[in-house]
């Protein structure tokens, strides 16, 4: 079991008033599996999200990454784990700005502390998502669908345990959107866990499975039993 | 590890490079600073260098005796204009007496004054010394033509002139000035000799004035019957304080002071090295507090380093969280600022030196071409700790941006707007 979550809350405070966002969610998630959060805005379904890829911390409640408790390590440690074990793709990219597509790759790896930083596996990883001739490109010289391709690359570079992508399509056209839901799926046939947060059915649809969220706790939890697949910028039904 | 730091290094440079403007005059500051400190130090040991040069080409085997007693380390009431009539031509002489004083070699009394002093037609005001036969071997001067006086005609009220270089220029021109009579205060005076150019030395020219006898001075020009000041040459240096004592004992023996601590002494005795020491305590003293307050401009430099470090943290508070999502730590997050900031002050420091050291040597030149023995000393360490200081400034003024910074927590961080 890749990811065991138990009676997880959490709450908001601001000054006096305490806002209650998560309210007790149980649930696992295998290896291998591809799991869309799915919910309105407003529903917690991005607060779980940052709680799952160690970027929050829950209020109360038990998470379990890889069978180990992480709710008890401090910064430097969550750190280090969110280096090794978790890739992000965000709705807006959050790629560094006069920086090269290689070197925007390599960040995670520069922060790993190796001696050696295995620039070829960055290239192979580019290559892989279709960028490899945009290796020394500057990040506002490609286009929205090649820079979530860049994320993508960037989150797989330390060969993670799960990627969380984040209303990954949000920002983009649809037939981009489309190349990105592919790769994902692609990722996931070879044998990566993905965790996919959408408002939006279409989107969640990708999946294998649903978990949906509102107001903070879970009202439904499913296989998804007719998959969309994307292929060469179509979908297949 | 190494991987790590030449990013960092990327890093920083590139945020600087982003806003040249900006990072520009943000290290501003630190250039004015450092640059006044570097020119400060140049021209400071430029300044005492001159000074001490001036006061060695006296040598530093000379005792000076001026009348009245000393202040507590403070110049002597004679300097401030006050007549005292208490050291005589017969003091000096007794210091001649190798049974009183048997190191000095030589001694000088003077008695000095302004006057106009004339030749035919031509006028002109110089000063006056009376002087004693000794002075050619205390003062070093040499005689360029004809003869100086001799010990007889110091006390007979011979009315014979040695002219320095300068008084002969502007009284003879060019014609020669040996065997002619010049008038000074109504009274006729051969001249008998020309001194040798000696320029400045110790602040005086000696090639404006004429030296007369120093009786001649006391009985007909001055109506006097003390002198202003004795100098006395010592055979070595190592014997200037021996020499010091038995001037006090002899001169005390004369003045009927009793006393050995000094306190009645009416006579002040310094020596050249002594002079050299205060002029070198003050010139120090000068010099640091310049610096110091050049040091100011830093110190506002850094803040303004600060300030910046602070505009930047906000605007790239999402590019924080980034960094933290794919796995920076707090350090990492932390060092990267407090490199940038010391990219900063370090390059700010590096145009600084830059600077101040090219207006260090436009000075020297300016004041060699003004004819001032100016040795150009931008010294290594003052260079050095420039730049450490540079460093500094940046490492604490961006220490607390830096831990604003690292202290970011990722997920606000990356809702930024």
């Amino acid at each position: 079991m890749l990811i065991q979550v138990y009676n997880l809350t959490k709450n908001f405070v601001n000054g006096e008033l305490v806002t209650p966002v998560l309210n007790g969610l149980n649930f696992n998630i295998d290896q291998g599996d591809f799991v869309a959060i799915m919910g309105p805005s407003g529903s917690g379904k991005s607060t779980l999200m940052h709680i799952l890829g160690l970027l929050d911390r829950p209020t109360g409640g038990k998470y379990f990454l890889e069978g180990k408790d992480v709710t008890k390590l401090d910064d430097d440690e969550l750190a280090g784990l969110r280096n090794s074990k978790i890739g992000f793709v965000f709705q807006a990219f959050n790629l560094l700005p006069r920086t090269t597509v290689l070197e925007n790759v390599m960040l995670p790896l520069t922060y790993a502390k190796r001696e050696e930083a295995p620039e070829s596996r960055a290239k192979r990883i580019l290559e892989s998502v279709g960028l490899g001739h945009r290796l020394n490109y500057f990040t506002n010289q490609i286009s929205g669908g090649e820079k979530q391709r860049v994320a993508i690359a960037r989150a797989l570079v330390n060969d993670p345990a799960v990627i969380f992508a984040d209303e990954p399509t949000g920002n983009l056209d649809s037939k981009s959107g489309v190349q990105i839901m592919e790769i994902l799926q692609r990722l996931n046939d070879l044998g990566n866990t993905i965790v996919l947060v959408t408002h939006e059915t279409y989107t969640s649809e990708h999946a294998k499975r649903i978990i949906k969220i509102k107001d903070g706790v879970i009202v439904d939890d499913y296989k998804v039993g007719h998959r969309r697949i994307a292929r060469d910028g179509e979908i297949l039904k | 590890m190494l991987e790590f730091c030449k990013q960092c290094v990327k890093t920083s440079t590139g945020a600087l490079l982003a806003n040249k403007g900006r990072s520009f005059l943000t290290m501003l500051g630190i250039i004015i600073g450092v640059a006044a400190v570097i020119i400060i130090m140049a021209v400071g040991a430029g300044a005492q260098s001159l000074i001490i040069n001036q006061v060695k080409t006296f040598g530093t085997n000379i005792i000076g005796i001026l009348p009245g007693a000393s202040e507590e380390k403070g110049p002597p009431a004679s300097v401030m204009g006050i007549v005292i009539t208490t050291l005589t031509y017969e003091d000096a002489m007794s210091l001649n007496e190798k049974s009183n004083a048997p190191n000095i070699t030589s001694v000088a009394a003077y008695y000095k004054s302004m006057s106009s002093i004339s030749w035919g037609a031509n006028f002109y005001d110089t000063g006056v010394s009376g002087v004693t036969v000794g002075y050619l071997d205390v003062e070093d001067g040499k005689v360029d033509r004809g003869r100086f006086f001799t010990k007889e005609e110091e006390t007979n009220l011979s009315k014979v002139v040695v002219l320095g270089s300068t008084v002969k220029k502007e009284l003879f021109g060019d014609s020669d000035p040996i065997g002619k009579k010049i008038k000074i205060k109504k009274h006729d005076f051969e001249v008998i000799g020309v001194m040798k150019d000696r320029g400045t030395v110790a602040f005086q020219n000696n090639d404006d004035q004429v030296f007369i006898p120093i009786k001649t001075m006391q009985k007909l020009i001055a109506g006097v019957n003390h002198v202003s000041m004795v100098r006395l040459k010592v055979d070595n240096p190592e014997n200037v304080d021996k020499a010091m004592r038995d001037v006090e004992i002899t001169l005390r023996e004369r003045h009927d002071i009793t006393d050995q601590s000094g306190a009645d002494d009416d006579f002040t005795i310094r020596s050249s090295a002594e002079a050299m020491d205060m002029i070198t305590t003050i010139t120090n003293a000068l010099k640091f507090f310049l610096v110091a307050i050049a040091a100011m401009s830093l110190l506002v430099g850094g803040i303004g380093i600060m300030n910046i470090m602070l505009v930047s943290v906000t605007e790239r508070t999402r590019e924080i969280g980034l960094r933290k999502a794919v796995g920076a730590n707090n350090t990492d997050i932390m060092l990267q600022f407090l490199m940038e900031a010391a990219t900063i002050t370090l390059s700010g420091g590096a145009i600084g030196i830059a600077i101040g050291s090219l207006i260090s040597v436009l000075i020297s030149l300016a004041a060699n071409f003004l004819g001032y023995d100016w040795s150009l000393s931008i010294s290594i360490s003052s260079i050095i700790l420039a730049l450490i200081v540079s460093i500094s400034v940046g490492l604490i003024f961006g220490l607390y941006p830096a831990r604003k910074a690292s202290k970011l927590q990722p997920v606000e961080a990356l809702r930024h707007e």
